[in-house]
């Protein structure tokens, strides 16, 4: 086993940039226009947030545990494991955290919703936003055709992005179960990326350290 | 002016024909003789004397398209000229993504010409296992039997050469052998080969990675054990190396007109090399790899010039 830890992550890559990317062309062209509703779900999202009520609660997780459960069957088991064997594993993870998130959100109603009071809360909102709105311009903005973006919902990391931004706004206390796939899988994708040489490598596990680590640190930042 | 007409056979056609083909004999040779001259070269595989070209093709990461139709043609597109221009051995592995579907599709589409010698490998732990696997690649490809197996990487070889050399007994089989690269496990390697009959070896050896000179290549020559190279431009790192300085003019010498040629000259020079398998994903380079095979190879003095001259840059 030792010798695994002489190998580069070049070395384990399974395939070429222009492979991964066409892989969310090719996805994104067979079903569009499926990206609205995501989007849309995203707006769904923010509307039951700012209602605040226990039904409202269990009705976002239910929304968030359609996307992860999408994203596991629909790209990483049907799409990504086309070209990466271990994609059906990632996928079986997404599949966990859909059930993490129903068992949590849906049936046991954890997910609290609150105003935005505290630095965590407005960071969660940051960081949902951006993976709802701009990591869909992060392609394009680096030369890669629209087709290629990469949509909350559809593709794996807005979608573990969006989720740890909802898990750093809800409830008085983070929802520590919830944290451990997200942020692995931010970590993953970033390595891959990174032993692709793309230049948006570290957006991912930014997005994922900066959560971790407001949510360790919430009661101290927690604001007057 | 009339249009001709239909001129009758002249009595025996035959004969004139081949009495034709004879008088344009000193027309025709130096046409034949450039084709003979342009098809790449074989070494014989040591255990049954079978000549392989020196050039083969590789399909980890290139062939790895998933199920994108216009990739999957391309790589169809790169297996049709590798043919055309005299390639056989195409390598590939359970462990390459869809890479084995992709040379099955290709082959399907191009019609698989008789010359592929089909070589993929086993990579599972356990040997239960490793005959399912053996058979799932074999449907990916599409063929009825592969030509060689290899035991990828030297993963559980213990429990996975004994089926190879039972399926060779059998004729399910015709070649076994053992993988490993980026220079890992040589001494591993080198045990296998001195204990058990093994028809080839595969590892990395280019300009750059060339431990492999001082025991296994040496060994591999000794014990009759055919050499498949890979990494022959270290995924590209080499050839990027290589690129930012000029050709040198010597190159002519050994009828090098790029980088990769010369990158793989080097490599095919050595005696106990039987066939190196660079990959990719466009036509021109495949063509530029096979041609490698072509022309004058590198001596002794000039492969040690050519080493000296990589280590230089």
């Amino acid at each position: 086993m030792t010798e695994c830890w002489s190998y580069s992550l070049r070395d384990l890559l399974l395939f070429s940039p222009r492979t991964y990317y066409r892989l969310f062309e090719l996805y994104n062209i067979e079903l569009w226009p499926l990206q609205l509703l995501f989007l849309a779900l995203g707006a769904a999202i923010l509307l039951l947030w700012r209602r605040r009520s226990e039904l409202a609660g269990r009705a976002l997780a239910a929304i968030i545990a359609l996307c992860w459960l999408w994203v596991a069957w629909a790209y990483l088991s049907q799409r990504y494991a086309s070209i990466n064997w271990a994609a059906n594993y990632y996928a079986l993870a997404f599949a966990l955290e859909a059930v993490l998130l129903l068992w949590l959100g849906v049936v046991r109603g954890r997910l609290t919703l609150a105003p935005v009071g505290s630095v965590r809360q407005r960071i969660g909102l940051g960081l949902f936003v951006f993976a709802w709105l701009c990591f869909p311009l992060i392609g394009p903005l680096l030369g890669r055709s629209w087709p290629q973006a990469e949509i909350f919902g559809m593709a794996p990391d807005p979608t573990a992005l969006a989720t740890l931004g909802i898990l750093l706004l809800c409830g008085v206390r983070p929802l520590w179960w919830l944290f451990p796939i997200p942020v692995a899988w931010c970590l993953i994708s970033g390595a891959t990326l990174w032993a692709m040489d793309s230049p948006d490598f570290l957006v991912a596990p930014l997005g994922a350290l900066l959560a971790i680590g407001i949510a360790s640190s919430s009661r101290v930042l927690k604001s007057s | 002016m009339t249009a001709p007409t239909s001129i009758p056979p002249p009595p025996n056609n035959t004969r004139r024909r081949i009495l034709g083909i004879i008088a344009a004999a000193p027309l025709l040779l130096p046409t034949m003789g450039l084709t003979l001259q342009n098809r790449p070269a074989t070494r014989p595989i040591p255990s049954s004397g079978e000549p392989l070209p020196l050039v083969g093709l590789g399909s980890w990461i290139t062939f790895n398209v998933g199920n994108d139709k216009a990739a999957r043609d391309a790589s169809a597109e790169v297996m049709r000229n590798f043919f055309q221009a005299g390639g056989r051995l195409i390598d590939s592995s359970p462990m390459y993504g869809s890479a084995q579907e992709v040379i099955g599709y290709g082959l399907k589409k191009i019609g698989r010409p008789a010359e592929l010698f089909a070589a993929d490998k086993v990579w599972i732990s356990g040997g239960d296992e490793g005959g399912n696997q053996m058979e799932e690649s074999r449907r990916h490809w599409g063929i009825p039997r592969f030509d060689l197996l290899q035991v990828h990487n030297l993963l559980s070889w213990q429990a996975h050469l004994p089926t190879l050399f039972a399926m060779k007994a059998s004729g399910q089989l015709r070649y076994v052998g053992i993988t490993t690269s980026h220079g890992r496990r040589h001494g591993e390697m080198e045990q296998i080969m001195k204990a058990e009959p093994l028809d080839f070896i595969q590892l990395t050896y280019n300009l750059y990675d060339r431990e492999a000179e001082q025991r296994l290549l040496p060994l591999a020559l000794a014990r009759g054990i055919a050499v498949i190279v890979n990494r022959p431009f270290q995924q590209g790192d080499l050839l990027r190396r290589l690129a930012r300085h000029p050709l040198p003019s010597w190159a002519a010498e050994i009828d090098c007109s790029s980088w990769a040629q010369f990158a793989l000259k080097f490599i095919i020079s050595h005696p106990a090399v039987s066939c190196a398998i660079p990959a990719t994903t466009r036509v021109a380079h495949v063509l530029e790899n096979v041609g490698a095979a072509t022309g004058r190879l590198p001596d002794k003095p000039m492969r040690a010039r050519m080493a000296a001259f990589a280590d230089g840059l």
